[in-house]
């Protein structure tokens, strides 16, 4: 076979972690669609722990536009982040494959850069989902009302609870692969800058580490689709 | 005496522009297809087919994150369909589960 035994072994370990994120993601959508969604008829939109929430009226806030709606604006840029970053990667591996060492310094920072920017672009939006919207969610509880500000793991002002847990859950595994791929992009970095790659004679480590970095990016994809859009 | 290094010797090779733009244009195709799926997203009402173009449109994102980024559409073929066929167990599972939530919704 013509694949060296690391890729092959990466390419193994991306299939579990792949059926992983499935896991993850199809379980979504199995209490998602156990869950009554909102109906058009009802009325306009409010946030109701009674049915699923619409995404794009949940995640509409962006930095410095506070009170102004602007649904998915902050995740489009989030996931553009994301698919820069695997572009530079890309370039990285191919100056790895010319093994000219300062073009993948070059694209190999960018790509780090790139990853912080998506981190800080999580951290602002689990503050905000934490920290709620203005106007607070009441629930019915057996003739009491209580107001509901922002989401924890027990109550959140979005809907059921169960969707601020898969919110918690799903993002926060998948930044904390964007976390693990940014400390393995700066560490292949790192020996380059050493020049370990060179007198190895071969750039194949960028190569594997790349495919991580691509696969965090593939992930991303999908919990866009099926946590923000759909 | 001679002096002995032991850096070998490197020889860079100029970059290939055809792989590069053909990278570039991955990312350009990539881009456009987000921006269709926001098209939809504003344009669209809820419901099946709104999804089905959603989920057509993210496999079509995947196919080239996978294929050209990961490079494994040019990779021999057995890792190729050693990655593809397990994913058959995914299709599974989804459909499997999603028909399991209509029922428990159902019988709610």
């Amino acid at each position: 076979m013509n694949v060296s035994y690391g890729k092959l072994m990466m390419w193994f370990f991306l299939l579990s972690d792949a059926f992983t994120f499935s896991g993850l993601l199809i379980t979504y959508g199995l209490v998602r669609s156990a869950n009554p969604a909102y109906d058009p008829a009802s009325g306009p939109f409010t946030f109701s722990t009674e049915y699923w929430p619409i995404p794009e009226k949940v995640f509409e806030a962006v930095p410095f536009f506070h009170g102004v709606p602007l649904p998915l604006v902050f995740v489009g840029l989030m996931t553009f982040i994301l698919i820069m970053s695997s572009v530079t990667m890309v370039l990285a591996v191919e100056a790895g494959h010319r093994m000219d060492r300062k073009a993948v310094e070059k694209w190999m920072l960018w790509t780090i850069v790139g990853g912080f920017a998506f981190l800080s672009c999580q951290a602002w939006e689990w503050t905000h989902f934490i920290v709620g919207t203005d106007v607070p969610t009441i629930q019915n509880t057996f003739g009491n009302k209580v107001e509901i500000f922002g989401a924890n793991l027990t109550h959140n002002q979005y809907g059921p609870p169960a969707f601020a847990d898969f919110f918690f859950f799903i993002t926060g595994f998948h930044g904390f692969h964007v976390f693990s791929g940014v400390m393995l992009n700066f560490l292949v970095y790192f020996r380059t800058v050493q020049g370990l790659y060179d007198r190895r004679g071969s750039y194949e480590m960028i190569e594997k580490v790349g495919l991580y970095w691509h696969f965090v990016d593939l992930v991303w994809v999908f919990v866009f689709t099926f946590f923000y859009l759909v | 005496m001679a002096h002995h290094s032991e850096e070998p010797q490197i020889t860079v090779l100029p970059p290939d522009k055809e792989k590069i733009k053909k990278l570039w244009r991955v990312a350009l195709i990539m881009a456009i297809v987000t921006g269709i799926e926001f098209i939809f997203a504003f344009t669209l009402e809820a419901g099946h087919l709104k999804t089905s173009i959603f989920v057509a449109l993210t496999i079509v994102k995947a196919g080239y994150i996978v294929g050209e980024f990961m490079h494994l559409r040019h990779e021999v073929k057995v890792l190729y369909y050693s990655i593809l066929i397990p994913m058959v167990f995914v299709v599974w599972f989804l459909v499997a589960m999603i028909y399991e939530g209509l029922s428990i919704l159902g019988a709610k």
